[in-house]
């Protein structure tokens, strides 16, 4: 696990993406902190994590569409599938090495706490819970970009894939808006991430809001190895 | 040590490789022998784990490779059809990389540093793999499979687009290998299974029809009878001459004036007849120059005919399932 996490880490950085998602972040995140926070004279940050959510939605992909797709079309995957480690070893190698580059990015938030801190008192607990929230958010979509990565040979459909499943779970709540309360309202509300992530960036940061974003996150990838499991009864 | 029983694949209607059985024992070269889509490929991604089978099952050292994927997968060195190669990586860090995924107890550098130059590409060590030439991605390739020293070494068609020399090259390292490793190669080629392999394995559309020593099978597939012969001389002439000979069924000018003055001739004997002594004594009779005499190599397909026609295993039935029908597959 630890070979490839390492191996593809570097190769974000031997290729322009790695930088280049770094910096759509970085000023993405400054134009948005600008905007909301320093513009209009709030501290208040909820905003600004907010907006990333649309951002990443659409760059998180370009991230991960390359992990599993390429190598199936430069047959690496021959290398990686006969050598002596486990499938998921391989899926979470791969995983970590996106999303450690994602949480190199969402540091820059809390350095935004501390430049307002020069100017300002600020609300800690809000910032680092959204922190927190970024984080889990990119976990999610660092897992179905791997996951629909693992389908396809094409980089291209990898990222178009995991972008459309990242509107369908913004879209999600949006339904949820639409149905009358009731059952489904509960289960669709319970299940929408948007929503539990609106909840941790106005504060409310709860223990079955972090188990609920593991668990998606575990999914995706639990259906990644299936995914490769199955190719080789294909 | 290598089991392989029964090992049937199949890709929705289309059966790719259809009940194979063979063994390769320790310190054995086994050429694998098949002419395109023959079901060599599969056969060994499914040996290596990198595919399931359908039926049957492969047994490496003892351990089966879908009950204990890990530990036979530990002992096994595949070069897949195509070299698995990061292009974007040099090729230090590659090998470096590959040692680590397969978790690799040698000591690192020395270990290493062995393999390239055992396959010698120590001078492109620094070299990003994507700029690398074809011959140099199969070293690296070859160089790949040979990390962590495995007992069983598993080459899809190790020799591909390297040059002459260099395939010299190659396959005198297999051979090396051979002494101590347990290897698979599987090639389109007869003379070079020949030239490294022990045993010889033929496959064709998905079945084996062949599976013998390399020394027998090459005797019996040998063709003494069909020669290829250059001489000076008019060939008109020369051809009335060899047809004279009792055994001959054919005499054919495949070109005149290869050289000034020299034709060539494709000489067809009866099954069996070693005509050489008699073309080389009419000719000095005669006083035509005989300048060149070599047996025309068989193609797949002559041997696959003479497999099915000489039934030269005594197995009837095996011959005729694997060879019913045209070779619809061969390139
Ligand atoms: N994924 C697949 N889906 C369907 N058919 C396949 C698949 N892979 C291989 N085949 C078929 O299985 C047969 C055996 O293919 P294989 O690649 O094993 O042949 P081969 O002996 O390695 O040929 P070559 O000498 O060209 O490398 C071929 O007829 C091929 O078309
Ligand atoms: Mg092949």
């Amino acid at each position: 696990m630890f070979a490839i996490f390492r191996r593809e880490f570097k190769a974000y950085f031997t290729s322009p993406l790695g930088y280049v998602f770094l910096a759509i972040f970085y000023a993405f995140s400054g134009l948005f902190f600008w905007l909301f926070s320093l513009d209009m004279g709030s501290t208040d940050m909820s905003n600004v994590f907010l907006m990333m959510f649309m951002v990443l939605m659409v760059f998180v992909p370009l991230l991960t569409m390359r992990l599993l797709a390429d190598d199936k079309k430069q047959k690496t995957d021959q290398l990686t599938l006969t050598a002596p480690v486990s499938l998921f070893s391989i899926v979470f190698g791969k995983f970590l090495s996106a999303y450690v580059i994602f949480a190199i990015g969402v540091a820059i938030m809390p350095i935004y706490g501390f430049v307002m801190s020069i100017f300002a008192d600020v609300s800690w607990l809000p910032i680092w819970g959204n922190t927190v929230g970024l984080l889990l958010l990119g976990g999610i979509f660092v897992a179905d970009g791997l996951f629909v990565s693992s389908l396809t040979e094409n980089q291209m459909i990898a990222a178009i894939g995991s972008f459309f499943i990242n509107l369908v779970i913004l879209l999600l709540n949006t339904l949820v808006n639409q149905i009358p309360s009731g059952f489904f309202r509960t289960v669709f509300e319970s299940i929408s991430v948007y929503s539990r992530y609106n909840e941790i960036t106005n504060g409310i940061f709860s223990l079955s809001s972090v188990i609920f974003f593991l668990s998606v996150i575990g999914i995706f990838l639990f259906l990644t190895v299936r995914v490769l499991e199955k190719k080789r009864w294909a | 040590m290598i089991e392989v029983q029964n090992l049937t694949k199949r890709y929705g209607a289309k059966t790719a490789v259809d009940r194979v059985s063979f063994k390769a024992d320790e310190s054995e070269i086994l050429g694998f022998l098949g002419p395109n889509g023959a079901g060599k490929t599969t056969t060994m991604n499914i040996l290596t784990g990198y595919l399931s089978s359908t039926d049957g099952k492969a047994v490496i050292n003892g351990v089966d490779i879908l009950e204990e994927p890990l530990k036979a997968k530990k002992m096994i060195g595949y070069l897949p059809e195509q070299p698995p190669l990061y292009l974007d990586m040099t090729v230090e860090e590659y090998l470096k990389f590959v040692y680590r995924l397969k978790k690799c107890k040698l000591p690192i550098n020395s270990h290493l540093n062995e393999i390239c130059d055992l396959v010698k590409i120590t001078d492109v060590k620094k070299r990003v793999i994507k700029n690398l030439s074809k011959g140099y991605k199969q070293r690296v390739g070859v160089a790949q499979a040979l990390v962590g020293n495995p007992p069983v070494l598993i080459l899809d068609e190790p020799t591909v687009g390297l040059d002459p020399k260099q395939i010299i090259e190659i396959r005198t390292l297999i051979k090396k290998l051979g002494k101590n490793h347990t290897v698979i190669l599987s090639s389109h080629i007869l003379s070079e299974v020949q030239a490294v392999c022990d045993r010889i394995v033929i496959i064709n559309r998905g079945r084996i029809v062949a599976d013998d020593s390399s020394e027998k099978l090459v005797q019996n597939l040998s063709a003494d009878h069909k020669l290829v012969v250059r001489a000076e001389g008019n060939p008109a002439e020369i051809k009335k001459l060899l047809s004279s000979i009792p055994d001959m069924k054919e005499v054919r000018i495949n070109r005149e004036n290869v050289e000034p003055g020299v034709s060539e001739f494709y000489l067809n004997a009866k099954d069996g007849c070693d005509i050489r002594r008699e073309v080389s004594k009419r000719l000095a009779s005669r006083n035509y120059p005989l300048l060149m005499m070599k047996s025309s190599e068989l193609t797949l397909e002559e041997i696959f005919l003479k497999i099915t026609t000489g039934d030269m295993y005594g197995h009837a039935d095996r011959i005729e399932a694997g060879m019913s029908g045209k070779l619809t597959d061969k390139a």
